[in-house]
């Protein structure tokens, strides 16, 4: 049993657990924030003793010899942070669980499995194990919208469902592409990259890039393969948007950069401008559809087309030609961006929750004035939001100012014009956030604001600690791009060959 | 000593932060602690004046990060730390316990600590840091009064206003890469073309936003919504005065470019000409103030383009001063007398002698009228421009002559029986001591600090600025523009011309409206119809294909699985058939069993001798 693996699989047995001594509804919860604080823990420590560059705490087992699949696992400076990510997340969840009333044990024990698989994805180092917690995240997830969610909920849940399968099939595809392009044959990813498959068929290897573009990009989402995530966001419960926003999305942008591009670094060349170009369209596009709702779920729901977009221009800008230097301070700035994201969008969404669980409506033409009956609510959310934004002093900015400058560092005109058009969406988004305050917070009150009350202990021990870990990336960035630096370096160093 | 580089703004920013995270509990305290934070920092900025810190840090790979104080950063930081003591003493006596106390002194100090930092910032990644919180802190004072729409409306419109700007400055710090693989400041003049000229066209649509230049000056009259303290500081050392010191920080950008230079010299020119005509049209004193500093500020910029950073920085300097009084002036008057309509405000200065009476001295220097602070300043600037920039300036001049000495003729005029009170909120008829206190200091600096031009004063001047060799104004400059402002002043005072105020005027040129019009209702447009578009055509086309797969299960179960089900029922019939037809023979009949067998070994002898 390694320290990995007992990271990965704490939160199974906790849910195992759950059911095994018949727990009742509070100890169920409790159950879930001692489990996950637990494994926040041991992340922290990994963390802390994690001597990088490199993997570390790396496990080898054998798992399907005949396709050579092992069960491989190991972190770096691209996995911990996402790590540390989704175990935070997942306890701030079970923080905030406390007021949930509904079937509260399978609910913990359905988080408390989407953790163990979210945590598995970060780890793994082997396609198939990959895929295989790729997927089971897709099937969780449809339980937890369709079983907690509200509205349309089955709808939204089969129509996520549905539309990730696909995403995750096309995946498949591309990851048996890798397998049958590579000799000799394997599906381990450490391999796959130090001996990137399909060198010699450059047609082969761009469609195996499609395939796997397209199912990542479907998880990430981009444009246009977006559009089952606001639906998915605005009938889930809380909890889950937090983690679908928070999480589960990463996964794609994980993606891009753990095999994406080092595994087929020739096609990623040739093909970066139409992943620049998909970026820039989801920065505006996003942004712009964003700034047109009036349901507050949904508004964040596509601000987050608009957060994933930076992320994929960079990580396209890095396939770029161009200055070396700038191209990996994209790279660092997008998985910056990853971590600011969760952090941001899902204190967001846990605060929609809040204001959910009072007033049953999302709608904020009949708010106004909150500030007034909650001002610790409107604090929590004027934070969020101008992070969002990009203000500096929150992590937004550390992630997007990277991204922005080593997009029109790297010094060709192309790439000039794509973050040119790009910084429009940071205007774009003040504007939307700016205008959300207004009809939340500010101003006269609506017909709901007198049902809104301020929040709770638990809401506000769940949601602060985002927020300020936020404020701690946006003012003293350096402990965490001293882990990410040396990732983007070798990545950049990886697509160059 | 490096540690005073962080402390400076360190000490306003943690107790600006502590204040804005106690909330109301601490509303009781704010005034004093944030006043002693003022205290505090005052004393910082003259030890780094004196000290001269310099620190480096690693923030972003391969692009260390730093703040010092160099000349220019030194006259900045103790200009910043004065105003904002000033303001901050007059704030405790004038935003009452009903406010929010602890908010607006949190704010107030994280924002002074932000235009420290961005005037001591060397690089553009901690520059446009600081320059962005400045921004959000100038839309959270602004929209300090949220309750009201309109408020936060104008809070809106300035930051939005001012982030369009800011965007140059994210362009200019991915172009500075570019062009020298770093961010520094001092840097950007060796960058290669087109870096170069990119980055320096980025940081002029900043500086021009920030500054409130044409063709960004309106948002600068909606940011009069906040509380009269805000004004004092962001017209002042702060936000507007951000940008002129930007411009005057990398004028030598500006002037290795060629075009640069030239461009903000007529931006500046311009925008004091067109705002000083806007101000003389104005009938509410915060909207005139408001006006004259796009104006005032218009000379800054004019100054950085060019090359004048002894004039440029010596107006900063004695507008900063002038402008802070004029401000807490009219928040004076409004608290106590509920106004601020120039008409309704006769008397006021006869009412409360001491703010009538600085405000009154701040007036005439910002008339330009010798010997005060303001004439001398402006003519340093104007030293340095060539004749057709000189006299757009001189004219700019003239309006400034106009407009102050139709305040000081508005304020002095003694009460008539149709001068009200309280036409806009109550006031209090009450001036504080915490609210006088400052005004006679900033009084003095408005009038002495035109001591900069005298011969022995010039050169250091210069040389603290690392501006040695710029032209000073000649005599014939002095009495030219001197004997203008005076003549223009006497004129205004006697009241014997009708001061004309066109419509266009008064409304700051439809500044305002033409953004709203040209920028912001297209882009909601636009972002309507892509909205209508995702989820019409975008997710039309998903649940599309959705619809599309349960048709074709429908299709495939009706016409596919019946005709196959249909084949294999089929087949089973006919060997059902083909067995009954099977069984008959099967009778039991020994006789019939013969008679078969007969008749197959018939047929098998015939098969035999045909094949055979």
């Amino acid at each position: 049993m390694t320290v990995l693996s007992l990271v990965i699989f704490l939160p199974l047995v906790a849910a195992l657990a759950l059911y095994l001594f018949r727990l009742g509804d509070r100890a169920s919860v409790w159950t879930w924030i001692v489990a996950s604080a637990a494994d926040l823990a041991i992340v922290s420590a990994l963390w802390i003793g994690y001597d990088g560059p490199g993997i570390g705490y790396e496990t080898n087992a054998r798992w399907i010899p005949s396709v050579r699949a092992g069960y491989h696992l190991g972190v770096d400076g691209l996995s911990l942070p996402l790590l540390a990510l989704t175990a935070l997340l997942f306890l701030c969840c079970a923080v905030y669980s406390l007021r949930q009333t509904r079937r509260v044990r399978t609910f913990a024990a359905l988080f408390l499995f989407l953790e163990t698989v979210s945590l598995g994805l970060f780890a793994a180092l082997d396609l198939l194990l990959f895929f295989v917690f790729f997927d089971l995240s897709i099937v969780a997830m449809y339980f937890v919208i369709a079983g907690w969610g509200h509205g349309e909920r089955l709808r939204s849940a089969l129509r996520f469902f549905l539309y990730t399968f696909f995403g995750s099939l096309a995946l498949l595809l591309g990851f048996i592409g890798l397998y049958l392009g590579s000799s000799p044959k394997t599906f381990d990813m450490v391999e796959l990259t130090r001996n990137p498959p399909l060198a010699d068929k450059p047609g082969l290897a761009g469609l195996v890039l499609l395939a796997i573009v397209v199912g990542l990009a479907v998880k990430t989402p981009t444009v246009p393969f977006h559009t089952w995530l606001p639906p998915a966001h605005t009938d889930a419960p809380a909890a889950g948007s937090a983690i679908l926003a928070g999480v589960l999305l990463k996964m794609g942008t994980y993606g891009f950069v753990r095999i994406a591009m080092p595994m087929l670094p020739d096609a990623w060349r040739e093909y970066a401008w139409v992943i620049v170009i998909v970026g820039v369209v989801s920065v505006v596009y996003g942004a712009l559809v964003a700034l047109a709702q009036r349901n507050l779920k949904r508004l964040i729901a596509y601000t987050s087309v608009n957060h994933m977009g930076y992320i994929v221009l960079a990580v396209g800008a890095a396939g770029l030609a161009g200055d070396e230097a700038a191209r990996r301070l994209a790279v660092t700035g997008a998985v910056t961006q990853m971590v600011s994201h969760g952090l941001l969008t899902g204190a967001l969404f846990l605060l929609c929750g809040v204001l959910y669980e009072r007033t049953s409506s999302y709608d904020m033409d009949e708010y106004g004035g909150v500030a007034r009956v909650a001002p610790v609510f409107a604090g929590l959310l004027a934070v969020a939001s101008f992070g969002s934004l990009g203000l500096p002093g929150l992590s937004g900015f550390i992630a997007e100012f990277q991204i922005f400058t080593g997009v029109i560092g790297a010094g060709t005109t192309g790439a000039a014009i794509a973050g040119g058009i790009s910084v429009l969406g940071v205007l774009i988004t003040a504007a939307l956030f700016l205008r959300l305050l207004q009809r939340v917070l500010l101003g006269e009150p609506g017909t709901l604001t007198a049902k809104v009350t301020d929040v709770g202990a638990a809401e506000r021990v769940a949601i602060a600690p985002m927020l300020a870990l936020a404020v701690v990336i946006g003012v003293a960035p350096r402990f965490l791009l001293d882990l990410i630096e040396p990732v983007s370096s070798a990545v950049i160093a990886l697509v160059a060959r | 000593m490096s540690a005073i580089a962080w402390a400076l703004p360190a000490l306003p920013l943690v107790v600006g932060a502590l204040l804005l995270l106690a909330g109301r509990r601490a509303d009781g305290i704010a005034p004093m602690l944030a006043v002693a934070a003022g205290l505090g920092t005052l004393g910082l900025a003259v030890a780094a004046a004196v000290v001269r810190p310099d620190v480096t840090f690693p923030l972003f790979a391969g692009l260390p990060a730093g703040m010092a104080v160099d000349g220019l950063s030194a006259v900045l930081v103790l200009t910043v730390a004065s105003a904002a003591l000033a303001v901050l003493l007059f704030a405790a006596g004038d935003i009452g316990p009903d406010d929010a106390r602890a908010r607006f002194f949190g704010l107030m100090l994280v924002f002074a600590a932000a235009m420290l930092v961005t005037v001591t910032a060397t690089d553009l990644a901690v520059l446009l840091m600081a320059w962005e919180v400045m921004g959000a802190m100038s839309y959270a004072l602004i929209g300090f009064w949220w309750h009201d729409d309109e408020r936060v409306d104008s809070a809106n419109v300035a930051f939005l206003t001012t982030r369009a700007g800011d965007l140059g400055l994210y362009f200019a710090a991915g172009c500075a890469v570019a062009g020298t693989h770093s961010l520094s400041l001092d840097a950007l003049p060796h960058a290669a073309s087109p870096w170069r000229d990119l980055v320096a066209a980025g940081i002029v649509v900043a500086a021009l936003g920030k500054s409130a230049q044409l063709p960004f000056s309106f948002w600068l009259s909606r940011a009069m919504a906040g509380p009269s303290p805000v004004s004092a500081l962001l017209h002042s050392a702060t936000m507007v005065a951000a940008g002129a010191y930007l411009l005057l920080r990398v004028h030598p950008l500006l002037e290795t470019t060629g075009w640069a230079g030239t461009l903000v010299a007529w931006a500046g020119a311009l925008t004091a000409l067109v705002m000083g005509a806007v101000a003389v049209a104005q009938r509410d004193l915060k909207q005139l103030l408001a006006a004259s500093t796009c104006a005032q500020i218009g000379f800054m910029v004019l100054a950085a383009g060019v090359g004048s950073v002894a004039g440029g920085t010596a107006q900063l300097v004695a507008h900063a001063a002038v402008k802070c009084l004029l401000f807490l002036g009219a928040g004076a008057f409004l608290t106590a007398l509920g106004t601020k309509d120039l008409s309704e405000l006769h008397g006021a200065a006869r009412r409360f002698r001491l703010v009538g009476v600085t405000f009154g001295v701040g007036a005439l220097a910002l008339a330009g009228l010798p010997p005060l602070s303001i004439w001398v300043t402006k003519d340093i600037v104007l030293a340095s421009a060539p004749v057709p920039l000189y006299a757009v300036g001189l004219a700019g001049g003239i309006l400034a002559a106009a407009y102050s000495v139709k305040m000081i003729v508005a304020v002095w005029h003694p009460e008539d029986a149709l001068t009200r009170d309280d036409t806009e909120q109550r006031g209090t008829r009450h001036v504080g001591l915490a609210e006088k206190l400052p005004m006679p200091v900033l009084a003095a600096v408005g009038v002495g600090f035109g001591i900069v031009a005298l011969p022995g004063v010039l050169g250091p001047w210069q040389r603290l600025l690392g501006a040695s060799g710029e032209d000073g104004p000649t005599a014939f400059e002095l009495v030219l523009s001197g004997g203008l402002a005076v003549l223009v002043a006497a004129v205004v005072a006697s009241r014997r011309v009708r001061i004309p105020a066109p419509a266009v005027a008064r409304n700051w040129f439809y500044l305002g409206q033409a953004a709203d019009r040209l920028v912001a209702r297209p882009v909601l447009a636009l972002a309507n119809a892509l909205a209508w578009f995702d989820d019409r055509v975008l997710d039309g086309a998903v649940r599309a294909v959705a619809a599309g797969g349960r048709a074709a299960a429908t299709v495939t179960s009706r016409r596919v699985e019946f005709p196959t089900d249909g084949l294999v029922d089929g087949l089973g019939r006919s060997v059902r058939r083909l067995a009954v037809l099977a069984r008959r023979p099967q009778t039991g009949q020994v006789h019939t069993y013969y008679a078969q067998a007969a008749v197959l070994l018939v047929v098998l002898i015939f098969v035999v001798v045909l094949v055979g």
